[in-house]
């Protein structure tokens, strides 16, 4: 298991973290309870497995969803 | 909307273009001015039209795919309602409107995304303090660059003059002075030797150090003050969380009610005016904007407040308990007064009292020890230790004994009246005393005393100014010590030989008499203190619990900003009052005046609607300019 912490691009609307969460809640080999969006710091941080899915894939999809990551950080647990 | 021919082809497309929602937002003002003139000067109706509907199609483009977005996860977000308020506005024919909300709409969410980052200021220029690469010990005895996320426990780390130390640990080599400010709030640099704990973030003013790596990455002091304030800003209060309910009922609601007055009146220019007006922008955005720039002002004077609710309670505090030793006072004895009887000697007599010193390891040993820090040593011939007396030795061929009055007189040492009397003057003070005889005769008496922190009277002057009713003193210490302490501070309730439990049934009563009790405190024994009270407060250098369970930590460690920090909870509970009352009161005037009178229409609405989510914006950023008077 990795913890992953997502930096974005500045947050505007709070729907954003309720679209971001529910985006990253589908993804598989995601730990559901350990997502946390940080509206004001514009960061994601949740654990993950990396067996199932690699951190790229999952910015891949954030990045499509209209928000640009800036940068991550992964580590493991 | 767009031909779904290919999934991620389409995707793609809507990533490029909310990218670039500001050009379009540029461009759809340029085509609106553009109309204008074609209206004006060259009266060309049928360009005037077109490049409306350009406009307005191409910016309720972004509109659009965020509402869809939203609708995804079944959200009735402001954008569906513009959306369909332009929709409408087009079917209707009305081009300049639908051109001019999407404009307004647009260029609104541009100046609010730059105001906001505005009140993210604060805690950016903090976490820009981060230090983001490390000069590491390779195994070949060079030092290599590397980055900060690769440095592990136990490394070998090099930091120079003006580098950032880049994790938390302890200095193995080398000295220097180092600015803590990023930490500590003071800017003073400390000079830090060999075995000294160094914290990431802070800065090496001066010198050259070398340190093994402790804690890394997030585990760092500095990372979890950061992520404390970071989730502080996210933590929603009651009344946060109520006009979130609220807002995800409240837009569906609108879309209802406009349907309905559509199906009641057929007019479909008044259905989408209410879609307008409708929107609750700044009644959502009033209190965490308030939330996140006061909070970023306390950061910045190293107060930390754990989000909107703890602001809330502050604010209403009238009583404050304070923990005695280490929060009143230093929490760490001192020598307080000198009485010496032998005055020609004294500097001899200093030297064989610290060279007997330095042979034991006792917490009096070392207070005598630190306050004649500049006093010779000699060689120390024999030493023997008393248990619950003192010391006995020879150093010089001198015969020294050390220790309290007890001891002195069981030894046979003789002790001139003047010693009896200064015992007695300065026990009554709550001193612990030392008395020092060379070869049969008392010649020297040292008191030691916890000290009063020496601004604590100033603040407690300035809380009650503040309304703060009530002081109470909670200690351990017993009962004497602790009214000795009340007494020069003015305190009248005061309470010693309280154990945890007894604390926390004290608070228990006062909150049972409607009082709203913040307790000052950070050892662990006053966790179950801190976790009771309304409003628990704990220095950042107390201990882990302490900062745990505390709703406001003071990260400057300087029990000076207690007013600073009220002061500032109740501006920023105001800001949020005047915030929802602005919100409130603007809805209520569009309201009134699209049923009363003629004027109003959906550009109107919108702007009135923009303008004041900027105004919630920039009257909760004055928060960050709050000065402490």
């Amino acid at each position: 298991m990795k913890k992953a912490i997502i930096y974005l691009e500045p947050l505007v609307c709070p729907s954003c973290t309720q679209k971001i969460e529910s985006l990253i809640r589908k993804v598989n080999g995601v730990e559901k309870d350990s997502i946390k969006v940080l509206f004001n710091a514009s960061k994601v941080k949740f654990i993950f497995n990396e067996d199932v899915i690699s951190i790229q894939n999952i910015i891949n999809e954030i990045t499509k969803l209209g928000y640009q990551v800036l940068k991550y950080d992964v580590q493991v647990v | 909307m767009l031909p779904i021919t290919d999934k991620s082809r389409c995707e793609e497309m809507v990533y490029k273009i909310l990218r670039k929602k500001h050009l379009i937002t540029l461009i759809s003002g340029i085509l609106i001015v553009m109309s204008f003139i074609s209206k004006n000067l060259v009266d060309h109706e049928k360009l005037e039209s077109i490049l409306l509907i350009c406009a307005s199609l191409l910016g309720l483009l972004p509109i659009m795919i965020q509402a869809f977005q939203a609708l995804k996860i079944k959200v009735v977000s402001i954008e569906l309602l513009v959306t369909i308020a332009v929709i409408g506005a087009l079917i209707i024919s009305n081009f300049e409107e639908s051109a001019i909300v999407t404009f307004l709409f647009l260029f609104g969410a541009y100046l609010e995304q730059r105001t906001l980052s505005k009140t993210h200021s604060a805690i950016k220029e903090l976490i820009e303090m981060a230090p983001e690469s490390a000069w590491r010990l390779t195994e070949t005895g060079d030092y290599e660059e590397v980055d900060v996320n690769k440095v592990r426990v136990g490394d070998k780390l090099l930091v120079k003059t003006g580098n950032k130390i880049p994790v938390d640990g302890v200095v193995i080599f080398g000295e220097g002075y180092i600015n803590e400010a990023s930490i500590t709030g003071e800017s003073i640099p400390v000079h830090k030797t060999i075995g000294c704990k160094v914290y990431a973030g802070t800065i090496v003013d001066n010198g050259s150090l070398h340190i093994i790596a402790e804690r890394v990455g997030e585990n760092t002091t500095f990372s979890k003050i950061i992520e404390l304030i970071e989730e502080a800003q996210d933590a929603k209060s009651h009344a946060e969380r109520f006009i979130d309910k609220f807002a995800k009922y409240y837009t569906p609601l609108v879309l209802l009610i406009a349907f309905i007055v559509y199906l009641v009146s057929l007019n479909i220019e008044l259905a989408i005016t209410i879609l307008v007006l409708g929107c609750p922008g700044a009644l959502v955005i009033g209190i965490p904007v308030a939330n996140v720039a006061g909070i970023g002002r306390g950061a910045k004077s190293g107060i930390l407040f754990k989000g909107s609710d703890v602001i809330n309670a502050f604010n209403k505090v009238d009583t404050m308990i304070f923990d005695k030793t280490g929060t009143l006072t230093i929490g760490k004895p001192q020598v307080n007064e000198i009485r010496v009887y032998d005055e020609d000697n004294i500097q001899y007599i200093k030297s064989l009292l610290v060279s007997i010193e330095r042979t034991v390891d006792h917490p009096i040993a070392k207070t005598i020890i630190d306050y004649f820090k500049e006093t010779n040593q000699l060689s120390v011939q024999e030493v023997n230790v008393v248990k619950g007396g003192g010391l006995k030795g020879i150093i010089d061929n001198n015969h020294i004994i050390v220790g309290n009055l007890n001891f002195l007189e069981k030894e046979g040492v003789a002790i001139p009246d003047i010693v009896y009397k200064d015992v007695k003057e300065l026990m009554l003070n709550g001193h612990t005393i030392v008395l020092v005889s060379v070869n049969g005769l008392c010649r020297l008496l040292i008191g030691i005393r916890d000290q009063i922190r020496p601004t604590v009277k100033n603040e407690l002057t300035n809380l009650r100014k503040s309304g703060i009713k009530h002081f109470v003193v909670l200690s351990g210490d017993n009962q004497g010590s602790v009214n000795l302490l009340t007494k020069d501070l003015g305190i009248t309730e005061a309470y010693g030989g309280m154990l945890p439990e007894d604390k926390v049934k004290y608070i228990d009563n006062l909150q049972k008499q409607g009082r709203k009790v913040a307790f000052v405190g950070d050892g662990v024994n006053d966790s179950p203190s801190l976790a009771r009270a309304n409003i628990g407060i704990a220095l950042e250098s107390g201990t882990d619990v302490a900062i745990e369970t505390s709703d406001v930590v003071l990260i400057n460690n300087d029990y000076n900003s207690l007013t600073l920090a009220l002061k500032l909870s109740r501006r920023i509970v105001k800001t949020m009052k005047q915030n929802i009352a602005m919100a409130l009161i603007v809805v209520t005037m569009l309201l009134v005046s699209l049923i009363f009178s003629d004027w109003m229409n959906m550009s109107i609405g919108m702007f009135v609607h923009e303008a004041s989510i900027l105004a919630v914006i920039l009257n909760s950023m004055r928060l960050l300019k709050y000065k402490h008077k």
